[in-house]
């Protein structure tokens, strides 16, 4: 059974939704009623059939419009594709991991013939039909990485590891939640994570990094973080802000439940087997609050996590102007009766 | 979780005998499929199942990884050790079944390097050949100065000329030869990192040259393919699982605790990665450690041991396993 992909924007009119069905496989990242930083990471092995956790690289009813907004954010700002000259390499090496993982989960929708150097690729959704010479530059139209993730949804950043740190030296990041590629290329694990309240005192990245340089080939791992984002703008940037930060003022009790959306990343980790760098894939999933109080639990495990957060974590993920607002509506579908324990609707 | 690697299952394709002491073992996967890529520099875990002991060893993946139909290895016969090289020299065949792990790369390029200036002594070549044929294959900057013993015993010295020409220079023990080490250290472009595979006594000497001469300690990496060495029998409580376990002296202490059926995780088995990191609970006796990954401080505590390749000897050990 294939995909019906819908034809949607995420920016101006605002198009963008959820079917039913998209609704009920939300990764909705609350496993209890209250939220705290911890290192929560995965082994990124498969999940429930229907959920997105079922394929490694998830593909879903958003694709073709989502590359569509990526092309109109790349073609108005080509720095937020960036690889420093290092890191080529693994940039075929991301090539191959999402080609094969996309031919194997999805054959309806792509494939790919391999004769030696010699490769085919089409991508049936976006129209490509694509010959060329694994590791020849010269036969692609991008890099690439730029290439296969003008066809994949999520940013993508691929982290070098020397020196027993991680550094940021190549990525694509069009859908994210207020950082920057162009600030923090180059960056290391301590210095891009410098602007995270709390975790550091916690020793989190300490950790987090001993974890990451030991990921192994053939063992990826998986995190969830979450944010919200008034209006279903994929393109949260710094570099947009003027575009994306006043929305924050026109949160009103009545558009609540159309303009404030939960956005989740489901973030993982790979280790690259030619490069031995590490690829770190950030796919964004928007909600709206209409659509996720269908689910009565999702909706009262909100209301509290929500209207108990740590103030400095409120301020961190930008949700000081409508937090009264949004609690207060979400607030009528919490009848206080318990959730039950884990992430399901019900 | 667990962050060591996952395993595959490989049949022996092919066992040929390179010189008195080195061996090399081709692997291919049992399914008939292609094996995963590596980058130049991974190691695998050879697994040796010799009847009742199993022997868990790292070797460093020689083969160029622009071909994934096979791994090779080689393996240098070690008279005195814990007998794994002597299992693979005398019970391996083509056609044999074995595990081995996913390759791991704890010994990678640094690919901002505008050239790679490389050192190797004696079988410390085998990461080499694989780090040569991909940076060969990618048009990079490399040159290699391999140290031997005798010409008889040049590991693949002869395939090397052939293959690189003068970006290869080999050394001999016997005559005399030495890597001009200083002259090398002080004539190389900016941009140009070192990389060390050998005997200690070779990491060690260049290490400290190259620090005297100024190189920044980013650009100098190194491997130390320290196997675990044989030793006086010992005895370890282990106090998570409520087991008492005897060290043999061909065994190393994480073999005897994966014996006993308790799985601490592992990557190098060398005493590098730092996965089987292990506290000390109480010690009364003298520890031996062999390993790269504690500090001098961690040493000297009595309340850290790596178990791949350290050892204990005295009256009681108890460990956090």
């Amino acid at each position: 059974m294939g995909i019906n992909f819908r034809t949607e924007t995420f920016r101006d009119d605002f198009s963008f939704r959820n079917s039913p069905e998209h609704i009920r496989r939300f990764p909705f990242p609350f496993h209890e009623d209250s939220y705290m930083y911890a290192v929560n990471i995965e082994p990124h092995v498969a999940g429930p059939a229907g959920s997105v956790l079922e394929h490694p690289i998830d593909v879903d009813e958003h694709y073709v419009s989502e590359m569509a907004d990526r092309a109109l954010v790349l073609a108005e700002d080509p720095l937020r594709c960036q690889s420093l000259p290092h890191m080529t390499l693994a940039g075929w090496d991301l090539l191959e991991l999402l080609m094969t993982a996309k031919a194997e989960s999805y054959p309806e929708h792509f494939s790919l013939t391999r004769d030696g150097d010699r490769w085919h690729w089409i991508n049936r959704p976006l129209g490509i039909d694509q010959k060329f010479l694994f590791g020849d530059l010269t036969t692609l139209p991008y890099g690439p990485m730029e290439y296969i993730t003008r066809q994949s949804q999520g940013d993508f950043c691929i982290l070098d590891q020397r020196d027993g740190n991680l550094w940021m030296d190549a990525g694509i990041v069009t859908t994210q939640a207020d950082w920057s590629l162009d600030f923090d290329i180059g960056m290391n694990f301590f210095e891009w994570h410098a602007p995270v309240p709390l975790a550091h005192e916690k020793g989190i990245f300490t950790r987090a990094l001993k974890f990451l340089t030991n990921v192994q080939q053939g063992k990826p791992a998986r995190r969830l973080n979450w944010t919200m984002t008034i209006n279903p703008r994929l393109d949260t940037s710094p570099e947009n802000y003027h575009k994306w930060g006043p929305d924050r003022a026109t949160v009103t009790p009545e558009n609540v439940g159309q303009k404030v959306h939960l956005r989740v990343e489901l973030q993982s980790f790979w280790r690259l087997p030619r490069s031995n760098a590490l690829v770190f894939p950030i796919r964004c999933y928007l909600i709206k609050m209409d659509e996720l109080v269908t689910s009565p639990k999702w909706a009262r495990r909100l209301h509290r996590v929500i209207r108990d957060l740590p103030e400095e974590l409120a301020t961190y993920k930008g949700l000081t102007r409508y937090r009264a607002t949004l609690v207060e509506w979400l607030a009528r579908y919490d009848d206080g009766t318990p959730t039950s324990p884990g992430f399901g609707p019900e | 979780m667990s962050t060591g690697a996952s395993k595959l299952d490989v049949v022996v394709s092919n066992v040929v005998p390179v010189n008195e002491l080195v061996t090399r073992f081709h692997f291919r996967r049992a399914d008939g499929g292609l094996l995963p890529t590596f980058s130049g520099g991974a190691h695998v875990i050879v697994e040796m199942r010799d009847g009742e002991r199993a022997r868990l060893n790292p070797y460093s993946l020689m083969s160029s990884p622009l071909d994934t139909s096979e791994y090779t290895i080689s393996v240098r016969r070690d008279d005195l050790g814990r007998g794994g090289s002597l299992f693979m020299h005398g019970k391996v065949r083509p056609g044999d079944r074995m595990v081995i792990s996913y390759p791991v790369n704890l010994f990678s390029l640094d690919l901002r390097a505008k050239k790679h200036l490389m050192l190797a002594g004696g079988i410390g070549i085998t990461p080499f050949l694989a780090q040569t044929a991909q940076l060969a294959a990618e048009g990079g900057n490399f040159e290699l100065h391999y140290s031997v013993r005798t010409a008889a015993l040049a590991t693949y010295a002869g395939d090397l000329r052939a293959r690189f020409g003068r970006r290869v220079s080999i050394y001999h023990d016997d005559r005399d030869e030495r890597i001009p080490l200083d002259r090398l250290l002080s004539s190389q472009p900016l941009g140009t990192h070192l990389y060390i595979c050998g005997p200690a006594g070779m990491i060690d000497w260049a290490r400290a040259r190259a620090a005297a001469l100024g190189w920044p300690a980013e650009t100098v990496h190194y491997e130390h393919f320290a196997a675990p060495q044989p030793g006086v029998p010992f005895d370890v409580t282990l106090a998570l699982s409520g087991r008492t376990i005897h060290v043999a002296e061909q065994q190393s202490l994480l073999e005897a605790i994966e014996a006993a059926g308790v799985d601490p995780p592992y990557l190098c088995r060398g005493g590098v990665c730092g996965q089987c990191e292990t506290n000390v609970i109480s010690s009364d006796g003298v520890f031996l450690h062999n390993d790269h990954w504690l500090s001098d401080e961690d040493h000297a505590s009595g309340k850290k041991i790596m178990p791949c390749v350290s050892r204990f000897a005295g009256k009681s050990l108890v460990l956090e396993r």
